[in-house]
């Protein structure tokens, strides 16, 4: 460990430390921004760590989100509250590894259409279940409150962190890289592509259904139409290519800002949300092809370059 | 020093007009509404939310506002979309609670939204009256969150009452034995169905066609079909907006043969009147209003005049309602959130449907429960505890 690695490790701290503290505010308002920019920071983090490296762009997002509400709306009357997340990040895993030795082997385009229709599936099938049981929407019913929710959700934020920050340097992380350049070479060089690539899937599987576990409380009614939305699904897509899937604090510095926009055009623009939303994709699209992380590599090569030639 | 004058002049007019705006602010109303405009539930919702909103305001500043304590105050209305996105009605209404500082909250639309912002009702102290969330949870929900109303009824009683009126019509002889019954394979329709299922075997009624179809299903012509080949006296459908138009449209082509004929959620819709004429005679559906009724009348005459709509047959009124309720309470005891909601709790309130009151678990019991388009108009033909239901009529033919 090298000393800018431990200096980065004591300022993260610190940050976190600072953002556990958000509750004490007594704002109710700032508090669910938190557990809005949380739970987008956990799942557009982890969705970086497998579409960062490899290019793959998955929209199974709502599918394990919401597989982790229904652990949650299923078990919480007779499982502790905590178990239910373990549980719901065991199922997440399962159910990415299988998916993912099923589809990583597609390319490009074939991936992104059957992650996206995984939603749709899983949905699918929760409602022929309760189709052909008369069972009914679950009212998840429990006195967990949002400032547990947020900490839940931070804490998760931390392990995703850590988890990226180990993979990074790990020899799995490394192939990966590989992979993502060029996966002829990769194969060539004795790298198990198939197995890295599901292994590193199952991380946002995982996740998200965590992620959709710790907030089931706080939606109370849970039925597939409101579990499976496929929004949420584009929704992480779009800020971790806003903030930049290449780094693994690229992401953050996209949830961030989308979410205060977000909120800004929901409370100032009340009849023109979704019309708005759009525009504000096309400027990011046009301006920020690279998203933030590229608009601050070239701030500083061009501060660099500007240095260099005052030297000369 | 004519521009000296000049500024001099426009401060004292810039200080006296926000003056005068500040006291404006002080003395209005703010009522907080975050329901869909956007998203899978916008349709019903511009048509029994947001247009009884505008309409109600309008009324109250018509007449100079709510009088609380003697004093004339009007109210101001704050809307966000909630794009039919539960997150977001939570941040929506969290807005209101705490940025915007509303006095009071319309409750949002459909019943995952309506109870995933209960908690923040309940956090804020706003007391809740929801219009558009029908289950049977209300004694768990009421338990939960004590402020927390329901008007527009209960699943069960939507489907016990259907499977009245059709074992009514066995009894007169008006209607042979056999039911097909289709539901969208989606919450509500699920649970439906379900009630329904046990309703139509205790009542000795022979299940001859059951069936279900996926959300969204656009060709539904399979549907209609296998239902007609099982020769059925009845037939019903637990459907959603897009469905019951086109299971509809499917049984007018296939010139479907029932006595009897009732399709879910849209059919009191002005649209569904509309879009089939006359031979929307004699469909049933949930909900119903008593159309004879003076107050009603008036209400459609105002809706339409303010909102250029017309109200829909069922969710529109107990909307307006719940509006009325909150008027009526804060004119009796004020802005207080905690006193309106005990007032909410021990009242009886005189609204468009009639007397409203809740009983121990909040609920109102005093509701509508199936319609018939009789004549271009929907009317009540059951009801709980409500006054006016017509006869039914045989369904006769698709002309």
């Amino acid at each position: 460990m090298t000393g800018t690695d431990i200096r980065n490790l004591i300022l993260s701290a610190i940050a976190l430390g600072i953002c556990a503290l958000l509750p004490l505010s007594g704002s109710g308002y700032w508090l669910s921004i938190g557990v809005t920019i949380a739970m987008f920071t956990v799942l557009a983090t982890s969705w970086a760590l497998f579409s960062g490296p490899t290019h793959y762009i998955s929209l199974a997002t709502a599918a394990f989100f919401g597989v982790g509400t229904y652990v949650t709306g299923l078990g919480f009357e007779t499982l502790p509250f905590w178990s239910l997340i373990g549980i719901a990040g065991v199922i997440g895993a399962v159910l990415a590894a299988l998916v993912g030795l099923a589809t990583l082997r597609l390319s490009g385009v074939y991936f992104v259409i059957f992650t996206l229709g995984l939603a749709e599936l899983v949905r699918q099938v929760i409602t022929w279940f309760q189709n052909k049981s008369g069972q009914k929407g679950l009212y998840v019913l429990t006195d967990i409150s949002e400032a547990g929710i947020y900490w839940m959700l931070l804490s998760l934020a931390t392990a995703v962190f850590l988890t990226g920050w180990l993979i990074g340097r790990s020899r799995l992380g490394f192939a990966l890289r590989i992979i993502g350049d060029d996966e002829t070479v990769a194969v060539h060089s004795g790298i198990n592509s198939a197995l890295s690539k599901v292994l590193l899937f199952m991380v946002p599987g995982s996740v998200a259904a965590m992620t959709g576990a710790i907030l089931a409380p706080r939606y109370v009614y849970i039925e597939p139409s409101l579990a499976f939305a496929p929004m949420l699904s584009f929704q992480v897509v779009i800020m971790a290519l806003l903030g930049g899937a290449g780094r693994l604090w690229g992401p953050l510095v996209g949830v961030i800002p989308f979410t205060l926009l977000w909120e800004s055009i929901s409370s100032n623009f009340p009849q023109q949300t979704t019309l708005l939303l759009g525009v504000a994709f096309l400027i990011i699209v046009y301006a920020l092809p690279r998203g933030f992380v590229g608009l601050l590599d070239d701030l500083r090569h061009r501060t660099r370059a500007r240095m260099a030639e005052g030297v000369a | 020093m004519k521009r000296r004058t000049a500024l001099k002049f426009a401060a004292a007019l810039a200080l006296t007009t926000s003056l005068a705006t500040g006291a404006v602010c002080a003395e209005t109303i703010k009522i907080g509404a975050a329901a869909p405009k956007t998203g899978p539930l916008a349709g019903g919702a511009a048509v029994s939310q947001w247009p009884n909103v505008t309409l109600w305001a309008a009324q109250v500043n018509e007449r100079g506002g709510l009088n609380v304590g003697g004093t004339m105050m009007p109210v101001e209305i704050i809307e966000y979309d909630d794009q039919t996105n539960p997150g977001e009605t939570i941040k929506a209404i969290q807005r209101l609670a705490t940025q915007d500082e509303v006095n009071f909250i319309v409750s949002p639309y459909g019943t995952g939204l309506v109870v995933a912002a209960a908690p923040i009702f309940a956090r804020y102290g706003y007391p809740l009256i929801a219009v558009s969330a029908i289950t049977d949870q209300q004694p768990a929900l009421s338990k939960q969150f004590p402020d927390m109303f329901f008007t527009l009824g209960t699943t069960s009683a939507l489907a016990e009452d259907t499977v009245k009126i059709l074992t009514d019509m066995r009894e007169a002889g008006q209607l042979g034995n056999k039911i097909a019954m289709v539901n969208v394979a989606d919450a509500f329709g699920i649970e439906l169905a379900d009630v329904a299922r046990g309703k139509f075997n205790e009542a000795g009624f022979e299940i001859v066609y059951d069936s279900s179809y996926p959300l969204g299903t656009q060709d539904l012509s399979p549907v209609i079909k296998g239902a007609k080949a099982a020769a059925p006296d009845a037939y019903v459908a637990w459907s959603y907006p897009p469905d019951t138009f086109a299971l509809t449209e499917q049984a007018v082509i296939e010139d479907l043969q029932v006595q009897a004929f009732y399709t879910a959620v849209a059919t009191p819709f002005p649209a569904f009147g509309a879009r089939f004429g006359a031979a929307a005679n004699g469909v049933m559906g949930p909900g119903g209003v008593n159309v004879d009724d003076a107050r009603f009348q008036e209400y459609a005459k105002a809706h339409e005049a303010v909102t250029g709509a017309k109200p829909d047959f069922w969710a529109s009124a107990t909307t307006y309602a719940s509006l009325e309720i909150f008027e009526q309470s804060i004119e009796a005891v004020g802005l207080d959130r905690k006193a309106v909601a005990d007032h909410l709790r021990t009242g009886t309130f005189d609204t468009v449907l009639g007397p409203i009151s809740f009983d121990e678990n909040n609920n109102n019991q005093a509701f509508w429960t199936v319609g018939q388009w009789q004549d271009g108009v929907f009317k009540g033909v059951a009801s709980r505890n409500r006054d006016g239901s017509v006869p039914v009529i045989l369904k006769d033919g698709w002309q």
